[in-house]
Parts: C-alpha cells; sequence; structure tokens
C-alpha cells in the first residue's frame, strides 16, 4: 500500500519536470528537467517492482539508469561549445 | 523475539519510504519555483540524493536479505555516484556557453 503512495508521489513528480520542460525559458532548464524525469523514472520502476512483486523490474530500473545518465551527457556534449543564443541570463 | 523485531523493521522502512517520497516531492516542487537556472540546479539535485537514498534504504529493509536487495544497492550506489556528475556537467557546460547566474545580473545593476 505504501508503495502506491510512493510511486503517486514520484509521478507528481515527473509531471512537476514536465511542467519546467515546456516552462523553461534556457536549453539548459530544460536539459535539467529530462535529467530529473530519467532518474525518476528508474526510481520509479524500482518502486513498482516492489508494488507488481516482481524482481525482474530491478534490472530494467538498473538498465534505465545506466541509459539515462549517457544519453544526457551525450546532449550536454552537443551544447557545451554553443554560444547561448541570449548571452547572459536574460532568458528567464 | 522474531516478530518484533519484522514489526521494528517494517515501522522503519514505512518512515524512509515516507522521508523519501516527501522529499521527491519538496525538489519537485523546487524546480518549479526556484527563481534561477542555478537554484533549479539546486533543488533537482536534492530529488536525485536524498530521496533515492530515502526510498532505496527503505526498500532494502522491505526486500530483506536477498538477491533484490543486493540488485537494490547496485541502483542505489549507481543513481547516488552518477547523479552530482550528471549535474556538474549540466552545469558546467551552461556555464561555459555564457549563462549567466542570475545574482551575478543583478549586482551590475546596483552599481
Amino acid at each position: 500500500m505504501i508503495f502506491a503512495g510512493v510511486s503517486c508521489a514520484i509521478l507528481v513528480t515527473m509531471v512537476l519536470a514536465i511542467a519546467r520542460a515546456i516552462k523553461g525559458p534556457t536549453v539548459y532548464d530544460r536539459l535539467l528537467a529530462v535529467n530529473m524525469f530519467g532518474t525518476k523514472t528508474a526510481l520509479l520502476l524500482a518502486v513498482i517492482a516492489f508494488l507488481f512483486g516482481r524482481a525482474d523490474f530491478l534490472d530494467l530500473a538498473l538498465a534505465y539508469a545506466l541509459i539515462n545518465l549517457v544519453g544526457v551527457l551525450a546532449v550536454l556534449e552537443f551544447f557545451q561549445n554553443r554560444i547561448d543564443a541570449n548571452g547572459d541570463a536574460s532568458g528567464d | 523475539m522474531i516478530e518484533w523485531l519484522l514489526i521494528v523493521v517494517d515501522i522503519v522502512s514505512w518512515i524512509l519510504l515516507i522521508i523519501g517520497s516527501i522529499c521527491v516531492l519538496i525538489g519537485g516542487i523546487g524546480v518549479l519555483r526556484m527563481p534561477d537556472f542555478y537554484s533549479r540546479i539546486h533543488a533537482a539535485s536534492l530529488t536525485d540524493t536524498m530521496a533515492t537514498l530515502a526510498l532505496f534504504s527503505g526498500m532494502i529493509l522491505q526486500a530483506g536479505f536477498s538477491l533484490a536487495a543486493a540488485k537494490l544497492f547496485a541502483i542505489m550506489l549507481f543513481l547516488l555516484l552518477t547523479g552530482p556528475t550528471a549535474t556538474y556537467a549540466l552545469a558546467n557546460s551552461a556555464l561555459l556557453s555564457g549563462h549567466k547566474p542570475k545574482a551575478a545580473v543583478l549586482e551590475k545593476k546596483v552599481e
């Protein structure tokens, strides 16, 4: 029962992260929201593993956490040396 | 003798799970409400570290001494190690591309 509550809390956080992704003025806010969404998915997978009592979801959570990190770092390399279009923090 | 031990473990894991879900919510709200990008990173990293620590230790207690607990510990260790690295890479590339923190902008206006 407690795991249903925990998964609801994580789902609410993911919705908040999506709200930040949509509202985020600069591209880095969106990247932050995507990174947060990814780690929360891994967390949610682990909690769902307990909710449904199936232990193989834990492997999914570990794989997802690994891939999410690589994805975020790869996209970051893309934005690394790009001078921000609106210069300083005038974006937000 | 064992019964009350199981009850204690259950209670402790429930408390940890509740703390974890509260921290995840606080971090989520913080990401929305913080004024500047760099303070938003601070709020997001709260969910990365505190909630992961509390939730996974609560689940490890629930899982007891088994393979699932070992897997949970591996995931927790990985998330705790890579969360801050991803946050650092994000802040570093934002700073390198000229994204100034808000406070720095305000100081210029004050002079």
